[in-house]
């Protein structure tokens, strides 16, 4: 049952098609990858689903409703919310504050102080943030700023995330902790969509992959299909493939 | 609209939107290369009107004369300017977003800086001078001699910049300084000589303005604000930080005021502005805009 | 909200001092003189235009340079209602229309400019006061005839007092949006409007209402000081100078606390009404060249440094501390 669905996904800057005639579908309980060497177009297709910008043509729906021509919040508020490649805190403000950002204005209803409070603290806990909660944001290692990020997309209450490169420049003890929050993401029943160079956690996670090069997909498959499969391997040949490291 | 009418809005279009469109390159190429929103600018404009108004009644220089003077002044006035504050806010600010706010609210302060200065020396009172002012006759309208020499010096000189900035080879470092900063810095180019020679190039482009003015209208020390405005305007329709833009909207703005002067002469403004409202609604990024 | 914040020791402090200058300023005029009232009324006046400038700006990053052009809007609202020939409505009923004819410009303004970048609505804001004087003169010379308009006058006491309200719901608001959940999405929209954006946070909306309800005030003091002045022309009500001295007061007073823009407007509005009469292009120039160097050496302004000293402070009571528990030790 997909939650999220688009065809014919494509996306102009100027002349050049950043992503090109792209039909995905990711289902509910899933945890689908999107990989691709630098400029395949992944962070624009999320930038797409998020409507940071506007799509050039084709359809994208979330649980049947067309995504076209809304704003931002207002998909946040239908259940899809996001972390940044460039990580995006809320630097100046304590990362309770960041969390409760998410927490109040994430839903579609209006929430009390009160309720806001306790997602806010429940979604801390569950990245293991409870302890830093009153510090600037900006004080926090960029692994911990991370982290913010997450706690705050899952205080808007999603049902799909978009994770976007959350594993870059973590260590390898780092990525295998980051696996394991995104596995336990999805057991909570939030579907995940995610961005990732780091092979190793892409293919230990992932259930589905879908590869975009030139902002077309090329393949799309099982973690053993994709990394069998011919073309992928011939357009990492020429990258370092990130396994792990 | 009989035929001398139509005759006087083209060419007093022509001379507004000319002056204009000077005014509005050099505000794009400080914003664009400097990214200063230099608010200042119009006192910059005013000083020269002063100073062209001294060289004239005092020493007896006219006006395309002491362009001489006036032209380099203004160049090596905005070089330092920047090179001084600007530079050193740039080496301060911690991302490219608060230096933009900070540099729009120094050259806020610029701006009373300027203008009292200017004040103190030249007082408040509106002041003119006359030189060239014999007729001309162009297709049956009678209009100064001066009104046409600057419209043939800003013509002139806005055609050459434009050209400078797309063709030559300084130009082009402009260029590459405008898009990306850093990446330019590692091609060789120096922006700590790039950045504050575009915000002097402005700052020249501002004195021969303020210089023909002179030549045609009276001038006031407080005749600055409503020349920025009309820059800025000008500028956001053309869109922000291209040249081309302001090159253009500066001579669509001129001949959109000279049109409504016929009506009702205090309204240009108020006509610019809703120009302005219209444009951004619809076109948010500007006639040519880049950003 | 959470109760407790209330009752802390810091608070009471605060709140205490806060009456007491309250008390201080409601009595003043019967010991004050005239001339010292009246400068209390430019203070109070620059008090509201800063606090109401910093509720917007101050949190959004949006620069807003339009505070004239609200200003001035209040002050010519007061001029149609509470003219020389008779006043339309009680003096009250004026300053609150000043306040909403503002809020309603602030509104559609608002509406169009703030969905755009930043830069676009500086430049807009800018120009904004410039274009309703070029439009008040036009109205004025063509189609009533004559220059400026005569309102029926108050005395400085009643302008101090109308201030003092104003000035204390002004305050009132600043905090209120600060601590509410609006100002925390002000808050996420200055750190990052795209994020703030992606978890929720309608942005437009959160901006161009924060503007109009900042508006709100500076047109409810210009409504109030209009009687005042007795008499206003475009180049009074419009002038650029009532969107310069804000900013220099917020960033001289530093925008963090609700009180550094209330300090940085007392200094300046006190300096600016002693030397105006004495000194007149100086002052403007010095102010000028002070703004420039605060934002260049002091971005965070006067109460930016509050936390630098206490950390300085706290180190060296922490050092007089440990050296004093050392010596203990060593006599026993």
């Amino acid at each position: 049952m997909p939650i999220l669905e688009g065809q014919g996904v494509t996306k102009y800057f100027g002349g050049l098609a950043a992503v090109s005639n792209v039909d995905f579908h990711v289902d509910q309980g899933e945890i689908v990858g999107l990989i691709g060497p630098n400029g395949a177009g992944k962070t624009t297709l999320f930038n797409l689903i998020s409507a940071a910008f506007p799509i050039s043509s084709g359809e994208m729906r979330f649980k049947g409703h067309k995504l076209n021509g809304l704003k931002p919040h207002q998909i946040c508020k239908l259940g899809v919310s996001r972390t940044f490649q460039e990580t995006k805190v809320f630097a100046n403000i304590s990362v309770l504050q960041n969390v409760l950002v998410g927490a109040f204005f994430g839903t579609p209803t209006r929430v009390s102080a009160a309720d806001a409070a306790r997602e806010a603290s429940q979604a801390l806990e569950f990245v293991g943030l409870t302890a830093m909660s009153a510090l600037p944001t900006k004080d926090l290692t960029m692994v911990n700023q991370k982290r913010t990020e997450v706690a705050r997309a899952l205080a808007t209450k999603p049902e799909l995330l978009l994770l976007d490169e959350l594993m870059a420049g973590l260590t390898p003890a780092e990525v295998s902790e980051a696996m394991e929050l995104v596995t336990r993401i999805r057991d909570k029943g939030i579907t995940v969509f995610m961005v990732e160079h780091v092979m190793k956690a892409i293919i230990g996670i992932c259930g589905r992959i879908i590869v975009l090069h030139h902002g077309e997909k090329i393949a799309e498959g099982t973690p053993q299909e994709i990394t069998a499969n011919k073309t992928v391997i011939e357009i990492y040949l020429g990258e370092e493939t990130h396994a792990g490291s | 609209m009989d035929k001398a009418t139509i005759v006087w809005v083209i060419i007093s279009g022509l001379l507004n939107g000319s002056i204009y469109a000077l005014i509005a390159m050099g505000l794009s190429i400080q914003y664009g290369v400097a990214k200063v929103l230099n608010l200042s600018h119009g006192e910059f404009i005013m000083v020269a009107a002063w100073l062209t108004f001294a060289f004239f009644t005092s020493f007896g220089i006219n006006p395309l004369a002491s362009a001489a003077i006036t032209a380099p002044l203004f160049l090596g006035i905005g070089f330092l300017i920047h090179r001084t504050i600007f530079t050193t806010l740039r080496k301060r600010a911690p991302t490219p977003a608060a230096f933009e706010g900070n540099s729009l609210l120094v050259a806020f302060g610029l701006l009373y800086v300027v203008q009292n200065i200017a004040l103190l020396i030249w007082g408040g009172k509106p002041r003119a001078y006359f030189w060239l002012t014999s007729g001309v006759d162009i297709l049956g309208v009678r209009f100064a001699l001066n009104n046409v020499i600057a419209l043939a010096v800003a013509v002139a000189l806005g055609v050459a910049f434009y050209v400078f900035v797309n063709r030559s080879r300084l130009g082009k470092a402009i260029r590459a300084a405008a898009q990306d900063p850093a990446t330019a810095g590692l091609m060789g180019i120096n922006i700590n000589w790039v950045l504050p020679l575009c915000f002097g190039l402005g700052a020249l482009l501002a004195g021969i303005a303020g210089l023909l003015l002179s030549m045609c209208y009276s001038i006031s020390t407080f005749m600055g604000i409503g020349y920025t405005v009309i820059a800025l305007i000008v500028v956001a329709l053309g869109g922000l930080g291209s040249i081309p833009g302001s090159f253009i909207g500066g001579f669509i703005l001129g001949i959109v005021g000279s049109i409504v002067v016929q009506f009702e002469s205090a309204l240009s403004m108020v006509a610019f502005y809703a120009l302005l409202m219209i444009l951004l609604v619809a076109r948010p990024k500007g006639l040519l805009g880049k950003t | 909200m959470d109760i407790s914040k209330f009752t802390s020791k810091k608070s009471l402090l605060v709140a205490g001092l806060v009456l007491a200058i309250l008390v201080f300023l409601a009595t003043f005029p019967t010991y004050g003189s005239n001339s010292e009232v009246g400068i209390w009324v430019t203070i109070l006046m620059y008090i509201i235009l800063t606090v109401s400038w910093v509720m917007f700006s101050g949190t959004t990053g949006y620069m807003s340079l339009a505070v004239a052009a609200f200003f001035g809007i209040g002050m010519y609202t007061a001029a149609f209602l509470y003219p020389k020939s008779g006043p339309l409505l009680p003096l009250p009923a004026v300053v609150i229309m000043g306040g909403l004819v503002s809020f309603v410009f602030a509104l559609l303004t608002g509406l169009v400019t703030l969905r755009l970048k930043g830069m676009y609505f500086a430049i807009f804001t800018f120009g904004f006061s410039v274009l309703l004087y070029h439009l008040m003169v036009y109205y004025e010379l063509q189609i009533i005839g004559y220059r400026g308009q005569r309102l029926t006058p108050i005395t400085n006491v009643t302008a101090f007092y109308i201030l003092i309200i104003v000035m204390v719901l002004t305050l009132l608001a600043a905090y209120l949006i600060r601590h509410s959940r609006l100002g925390l999405a002000m808050q996420s929209i200055g750190e990052s409007e795209d994020a703030a954006a992606h978890m929720g946070v309608n942005t437009t909306m959160v901006k161009v209402i924060t503007f109009a309800i900042s508006a709100f005030f500076m047109g409810a003091a210009g409504a109030a000081l209009a009687p005042k002045w007795e008499y206003i022309d475009p180049s009074v009500a419009f002038n650029m100078f009532y969107s310069f001295m804000p900013v220099l007061m917020a960033v001289f007073g530093g925008m963090r606390e609700l009180y550094g823009p209330v300090i940085g407007a007392a200094i300046f509005a006190y300096t600016e009404r002693t030397l105006r009469l004495r000194f007149p292009y100086y002052y403007m120039l010095s102010f000028g060249i002070a703004l420039i160097l605060i934002i260049i050496y002091l971005p965070g302004g006067l109460t930016g440094l509050v936390p630098t000293l206490k950390d300085k402070l706290g180190g060296v009571i922490a050092r007089l501390r440990k050296g004093g528990q050392s010596d203990r030790h060593a006599n026993t």
